[in-house]
């Protein structure tokens, strides 16, 4: 009996036997919420799962029917063009931000504060309410506008307009990306500027030439992370525009989300997830694979 | 004295210039705040001003009444008990899994480590309809525990951030507990854990935050009213049958701001620095 406890005792404190302990929480989660949901997904996407009868085979319906289907091709093209405007602009003006609040200064940290405010409550529906009304027909941006002497502008109303509101209110969140640029830029020797100078490139130079390369990885750091980020958009589209005017701003997360939980097309919207899935692999695959050719790294300049 | 001249004239340039940029880009959450204390007309009448003609208190007493018979107190306290033991749990659950990654050896490690990763490039997005089946088929559609359970069993972001701040703790402190006959268990309890104490604030904070304003999760997951947590109650009075009620709308999404406003002004470095080191979203 002794023996046993003994034993039992000296397996518990195993370096290994710890070690599957206290990864086991990983473990169930990485198996029950992740592995387990997907591959389940991935059934449910041949079959005509609605969460209330029992679902039936019905092969690769789901898959064909999504490249027969306008609205999903016409959120997929949506999506794309947000992703591809709001991300650069929003990298670009944190960027901007971040390279002018190097400037050291007793109000440097206020500042920074100051333009983290709109990313810290970014993500909060109560923001979303207010770029909402900000932008309504009556709102105070349509106000501006009028008083500059030009026509009122029907934002959520007309197809040319519904995509800016959401585009802006994305780069208005620039705060976090720039706090990274900021921490990057601290990291830039001092002397590299200085030599520049020396050999007489102006600003403009020596910030194409030095902070950019210097600044590579910290910018695919940001790029990885906002374009997933874009892709996935729900929140604002849900509530600001739903989707529309005419599924202007029908992105896809908000496409699937309606399949899901308004049709309750479960099957149809496992597919769609799949291909997102697919396709937000490939994305990151590929940002990784041409990062070699624009990021610079210390180790290969020599 | 001409270049000391033009060094202050650029300086106050400089500081003019960014002043009013950085008041630009808070303005659309004072307007929020000022329209608070506003009634529908004088919110919409186009007025730049943010200071609210006459002070309408009244806005927070209709806001809090809330929905039919639930006031907002049921949604903050909602909001609280969710974002409170989801915080809780992803402290301890990533601490613990935190410290198997990286102070204890073992065959299997670097393959879970690996997984930990991609999981940390997977947007939940993709995982909300293929998580939504498992828990309906478990039967815990609609309630809570969705939104809390997967929190007791790691958040690859913290699990990340914590292992990068354990590798400056040093391990002879483990190795020297571990040689006066602290199990590694204790080494955990005793040692790791309270070192860890910065990273754990850090942690709480974007936590916090991120729960504090997840709309999505409560939106699918929970379907009674008495249920409810901030971010879906305020969604309502968008979606008002009758005229929205903006001051209401706009008192209470500022009561709803409040509790992330003061964690900002108390513990600002600490999250500013959580997000230098790792990044954050948003």
């Amino acid at each position: 009996m002794k023996k046993l406890k003994s034993s039992v005792y000296k397996f518990l404190h195993k370096e290994y036997t710890v070690g599957y302990i206290f990864a086991a929480p990983f473990i169930i989660g990485f198996l029950g919420f992740t592995i387990v949901p997907i591959i389940t997904s991935f059934y449910y996407s041949f079959t005509d799962f609605n969460l209330i009868k029992q679902e039936q085979v019905i092969g690769i319906d789901n898959y064909t029917r999504l490249f027969q289907d306008s609205r999903f091709i016409n959120s997929v093209k949506v999506t794309l063009e947000y992703v591809l405007t709001s991300v650069p602009l929003k990298l670009s003006f944190a960027l901007f931000i971040a390279v002018i609040l190097t400037r050291r200064t007793r109000m440097q940290s206020f500042y920074r504060s100051l333009f983290y405010v709109p990313s810290l409550i970014g993500g909060s529906i109560a923001v979303a309410l207010v770029w909402k009304e900000l932008f309504s027909r009556n709102g105070l941006i349509n106000h501006m506008i009028t008083g500059l002497g030009f026509e009122k502008i029907s934002w959520f109303g007309n197809q040319d307009f519904a995509m800016t509101p959401l585009i802006l209110m994305s780069a208005w969140q620039f705060g976090s990306s720039m706090i990274i640029f900021a921490a990057g830029l601290k990291q830039i020797p001092l002397t590299y500027y200085e030599a520049a100078k020396i050999d007489g490139a102006n600003r403009l130079k020596s910030f194409i030439k030095i902070t950019i390369p210097c600044l590579s990885p910290v910018i695919l750091y940001n790029l990885v992370m906002q374009t997933i980020a874009a892709f996935m958009s729900f929140t604002q589209a849900f509530v600001i525009t739903r989707g529309g005017p005419n599924d202007r701003t029908n992105f896809y997360a908000l496409y699937v989300y309606n399949h899901a939980f308004k049709y309750y097309d479960m099957g149809y919207a496992s597919a769609m997830s799949w291909i997102m899935l697919v396709v937000m692999s490939l994305i990151t695959f590929i940002i990784f694979k041409t990062s070699k050719y624009w990021v610079f790294s210390e180790a290969d300049s020599n | 004295m001409m270049t000391n001249n033009k060094k202050i004239m650029s300086k106050l340039f400089y500081h003019v210039l960014i002043s009013i940029f950085g008041f630009a880009m808070v303005y659309p959450v004072l307007w929020m705040i000022s329209g608070s204390l506003k009634n529908n007309t004088e919110i919409l009448n186009g007025s730049l001003s943010l200071i609210p003609p006459n002070f309408r208190w009244e806005n927070f007493v209709t806001g809090w009444s809330g929905f039919g018979k639930i006031t907002f107190a049921t949604f903050f306290k909602n909001s609280f008990f969710i974002t409170v033991v989801a915080t809780i749990g992803t402290v301890i659950s990533s601490a613990c899994i935190s410290y198997s990654f990286a102070r204890l050896r073992y065959r299997g490690r670097k393959l879970l480590f690996t997984l930990m990763i991609m999981t940390l490039l997977l947007p939940g997005q993709i995982l909300l309809i293929p998580q939504f089946i498992i828990y309906h088929r478990l039967g815990l559609v609609p309630s809570m525990i969705p939104l809390i359970l997967p929190h007791f069993l790691g958040q690859a972001f913290f699990i990340f951030q914590m292992m990068q701040f354990m590798a400056g703790i040093p391990r002879e402190l483990d190795e020297a507990a571990f040689v006066d006959g602290c199990s590694r268990y204790g080494i955990f309890r005793n040692i790791v854990f309270p070192l860890l104490k910065p990273v754990i604030v850090t942690t709480i904070i974007i936590q916090f935050y991120w729960k504090w304003d997840d709309f999505q999760g409560p939106l699918v997951y929970l379907s009674k009213p008495q249920s409810y947590t901030v971010s879906i109650a305020l969604k309502l009075f968008a979606d008002a049958s009758s005229r929205t009620d903006y001051g209401a709308m706009f008192a209470m999404s500022t009561l709803s701001l409040l509790p992330v406003f003061l964690i900002f002004l108390f513990f600002n470095k600490y999250l500013t620095e959580g997000i230098s080191t790792s990044g954050l979203k948003g």
